[in-house]
């Protein structure tokens, strides 16, 4: 049919468009890169996310909250210290474990005295935020606020690439760009608040892996893609079962209108 | 052309062929229906970061014998009385059989264990028990502000159902005791109630 | 077009409800004795898939309902905790945000075939502009449904429209003032606006019957555009609805729904924006606000009026031909003047239809760029002009081409009936008695 034809051709023309919409700005697009996750048949790479895990505590908590995780997040399904032991995270020794190592005020808790309850953190508590409010967020770092990480990679273009490359794109800035105070320059961001975090060496892996820039950078972008989207092995798993299913009733339909309609001119 | 020519052809298998293919068209929609059914059930159930709230700490070193705290617990309250010798006795001078329910409707020992004092309680002078009524759910008055009912320990005013020193139902449409929720004195001095799997198997508890 | 009802009660039950509430007569008589010609192509599917995908918001967006917070402090956390903690809730929540998406391709597609196939022309000029009532529905409910999650997207979205009425003379600014609620979009609005999202998709459902009915009075319109036959010949130009037309929807329905669960299962933010995904933030726009992709080509026309005309200033004259693009689809059965209903028998008024339909995704393509910028790199030709030329073409499709060219242009030689069609050169040995 023409009409189909046509119609095709204008989404083409849409898809042009938005193909050339993908790479704006004056700075680099994120480089590509593979990963374990990639794909409708990838899985996060759970090792990873667990280094990231720990990148995140020991690098990046320090300025970056994130708000929306909390400790059971870490146990739960799909989660870095998942355990099939423990269907209920909340019971994850590990989970405990990690929780129970930070001992503060946990969301404006106070005591019977009206005091700041101090307490060890138990799984449901969120991860800590660093600073008390935005105002001290900003005094502590030139005026910046370090965003929240929760939805990081979901809240940039090809947010994964993204994270990577800008933890390995600072560069000395190019003629004619000046940096304001305390800035930096990087090349997928330009001028940027943030110094840069990753030497190789600068922690040391729990499961020993050798923490050189490029393994630290793809460790937390995956971590902060388990933590902008948790259940995406699930998600894939379920479209699975469910584009079969609904592939077979397709088809099976599909023979009942042919039977149907077998006899009869249209 | 009308809508029952394919029927009408004489060959033999065709009929059962067509029959399978509607058969299996008809079954597999209704067991994409069914199966479709179940997430939208299953959001009502309680979500992970509910689920995750199912635990609190109570210091009850402040509670002096006496007296009694109410504390919220999965966002219904729960009853802490610091009992004295005398209500502890009274307690347990109680008859099983005098008892409407002789279960002692604690979740941290097996169903059907009896309802003596004993296994209502980890530590005799601490009775904590969930804090709404087993009628239709409202919160019983207490003793503290006398309104404590016929036993001088709960009663709901709602209905009116007496409960007694171990918050056992004695009199009224209620019909059962007021449960125990699962506990454990995590110090001398700290109640942790809702508890893991690793707490329960080390909290103490067992039927007298 | 619907004859006398051939429903036959057999149970006593069935006979005792019928005398009293014919409701299952209704039900055969519209959706399955009822007579469809028998020659509706796929594009005939469309009404179907959308009546599916009208069920299946409703259904997701109650779900939602049950979790969502509007409050301008837990909005943006409550989608999210949607995502992760409640049961299924990533899965819900996915195929509410794309089945918006999927409705509006659906809704555009059906639209395109009634503009093709005349769908519009009489005796349906109440069926269409039915329909009409239900795309202006639908825009209100996605608009408002897009400013829930809270996101800087939301937030910039809701300030530039509401900001449209604004450009009204003498009450612009109360009336904004009034659906906000306030002096900003705030709280007040967040709260009104997930009110009426709500209670929107009811009203949707509503107009969506008397479509129904307006429908079923007539009958459905068909690729050759000739009505079905009175009487005895009437039988052969048609099919009952169910099995063949149940059938050919479900297949359709099921293989959109395929796709659908792709973007569902595997692309469930690609249809977004990733500004989205940031908490609405009052002190600080994101550097490039876009609509939804479904109201690029109007936003396009918004932005295609950059001179004052007359008294009229730029801002007004864009938020008038905005809403007139959509305003002159009322009068449209008005407009074409041709007697012949199907672009398969008007040769010249089909490449100016084709034409149409390319502009739209052109003014899509415009909504969707930066004014400034150049189309495919060409020096000088923005995509401004680009948008005014389209938006030119818009309004000149309704208003010059189709009066006109009822009445210069000679249509091809159309079938006798639509069982001829159908039958084809086998009608012509044989002819119909």
């Amino acid at each position: 049919m023409k009409m189909t034809r046509l119609i095709a051709a204008g989404l083409a023309a849409l898809g042009l468009s938005a193909a050339a919409g993908a790479a704006p700005g004056d700075y680099k697009a994120p480089e590509h890169h593979h990963w374990h996750h990639s794909g409708p048949f990838g899985t996060y790479d759970r090792s990873a996310i667990q280094r990231g895990y720990q990148i995140y505590v020991e690098v990046c908590a320090s300025c970056h909250s994130m708000d929306l995780l909390s400790f059971r997040n870490l146990g739960e399904r799909g989660g870095p210290f998942e355990d099939e032991r423990f269907p209920n995270a909340n019971d994850n020794p590990l989970v405990m474990q990690l929780a129970a190592s930070y001992t503060r005020q946990w969301a404006g808790e106070v005591d019977d005295a009206g005091d700041p309850r101090i307490r060890p953190g138990i799984p449901a508590d969120t991860f800590p935020a660093p600073y008390e409010n935005e105002q001290i967020a900003r005094g502590s770092n030139n005026g910046a606020l370090p965003p929240d990480l929760s939805v990081m990679t979901r809240a940039r273009h090809h947010g994964t690439d993204y994270v990577r490359s800008l933890m390995l794109g600072y560069k000395d800035a190019p003629e004619g760009v000046e940096l304001g105070a305390g800035q930096y320059y990087n090349e997928y961001f330009g001028p940027i608040s943030m110094a840069p975090q990753l030497v190789d060496g600068l922690i040391e892996y729990a499961d020993g892996t050798e923490a050189t820039k490029e393994q630290m950078a793809e460790d937390i972008a995956v971590f902060l893609t388990w933590a902008a989207d948790p259940h995406q092995d699930i998600r894939k798993q379920t479209g699975l079962m469910v584009l079969l299913f609904l592939f077979v009733l397709t088809i099976l339909v599909y023979l009942a209108y042919r039977q149907i309609w077998a006899n009869v001119e249209h | 052309m009308t809508e029952d020519n394919g029927a009408l052809d004489g060959h033999g298998e065709k009929p059962s062929r067509r029959d399978f293919i509607y058969i299996a068209a008809g079954g597999a929609t209704a067991v994409g229906g069914g199966l479709v059914l179940w997430p939208f059930v299953d959001q009502m159930n309680p979500a992970a970061d509910t689920l995750a709230l199912g635990s609190i700490r109570v210091d009850v070193s402040q509670l002096l014998p006496g007296s009694e705290m109410t504390v919220m617990w999965r966002g219904a309250p729960v009853f802490i009385r610091h009992r004295t010798e005398e209500e502890v006795a009274e307690a347990r001078d109680v008859e099983l059989s005098a008892l409407p329910d002789e279960d002692a409707r604690n979740d941290n020992l097996p169903e059907g264990t009896p309802a003596i004092d004993a296994n209502r309680v980890l530590r005799s002078e601490f009775l904590i028990v969930k804090g709404n009524c087993t009628h239709l759910g409202c919160v019983p008055t207490s003793q503290e502000t006398n309104a404590g009912g016929e036993y001088n320990a709960w009663y709901c005013p709602c209905h009116g159902s007496h409960y007694d020193k171990s918050a056992r139902i004695r009199r009224g449409p209620a019909p059962e005791n007021l449960p125990v929720p699962d506990y454990f004195f995590e110090s001398e001095t700290t109640v942790k109630i809702g508890l893991n799997d690793e707490e329960r198997a080390n909290s103490g508890w067992a039927v007298a | 077009m619907s004859g006398p009802s051939t429903y036959e009660p057999k149970t006593g039950f069935t006979k005792w409800l019928d005398s009293r509430l014919p409701i299952v007569r209704l039900g055969w008589d519209s959706f399955v004795d009822f007579p469809t010609p028998r020659n509706l192509n796929y594009w005939w599917t469309f009404g179907g898939i959308l009546a599916v995908f009208l069920m299946i918001q409703i259904i997701t967006g109650i779900v939602l309902a049950m979790h969502y917070v509007p409050h301008e402090a837990y909005a943006f956390d409550s989608v999210e905790r949607i995502r992760r903690d409640v049961n299924f809730g990533w899965m819900i929540q996915s195929m509410h945000a794309n089945g918006a998406a999927f409705f509006f391709v659906a809704v555009y597609l059906h639209m395109f075939r009634g503009l093709y196939y005349g769908s519009y022309k009489a005796p349906r000029e109440v069926l269409w502009i039915l329909g009409v009532v239900i795309y202006l529905l639908m825009m209100a409910t996605a608009f408002m449904g897009y400013v829930l999650p809270w996101g800087q997207m939301s937030y910039w979205g809701a300030i530039v429209i509401t900001n449209l009425i604004g450009a009204l003379p003498f009450v612009g600014d109360a009336i904004r003032e009034w659906l906000w609620g306030g002096f900003s979009v705030g709280q007040a609005t967040l709260n009104r606006f997930f009110s009426l999202h709500y209670l929107l998709p009811f009203v949707i459902a509503g107009v969506v019957g008397l479509h129904i009915w307006a429908l079923h009075v007539p009958g459905n319109g068909n690729p050759v555009g000739l009505e079905v036959r009175g009487g005895k010949d009437g039988k052969k130009d048609t099919l009952p609805f169910h099995p063949y037309y149940t059938v050919k929807d479900g297949f359709a329905i099921l293989v959109y729904l395929m796709v659908f669960a792709v973007f569902v299962f595997f692309l469930p933010t690609v249809l977004g924006h990733a500004d989205n995904f940031i908490e609405a933030n009052p002190l600080s726009t994101p550097a490039h606000i876009v609509p939804e992709w479904y109201f690029l080509p109007f936003y396009a026309i918004l932005r295609a009026i950059t001179f004052d005309i007359g008294p009229i200033d730029a801002k007004l004259g864009g938020v008038l031909l905005m809403f007139g693009a959509i305003a002159i689809l009322f009068v449209l059965p008005w407009l074409d003047t041709s007697k012949v209903r199907s672009m398969r028998y008007r040769p010249l008024t089909r490449w100016f239809f084709i034409f149409f339909v390319l502009t739209c995704f052109g003014l899509g393509w415009c909504g969707a760029k930066n004014p400034d910028d150049y189309v495919l790199g060409i020096e000088g030709f923005k995509f401004l002009y680009f948008g005014q030329f389209l938006t030119l073409y818009y309004f000149a499709y309704f208003l010059v081409v189709l009066p006109v060219m009822g009445i210069v242009e000679k249509p091809k030689e159309r079938p006798a009936s639509i069982e001829a069609a159908v039958l084809g050169n086998k009608a012509s040995a044989q002819p119909a008695e």
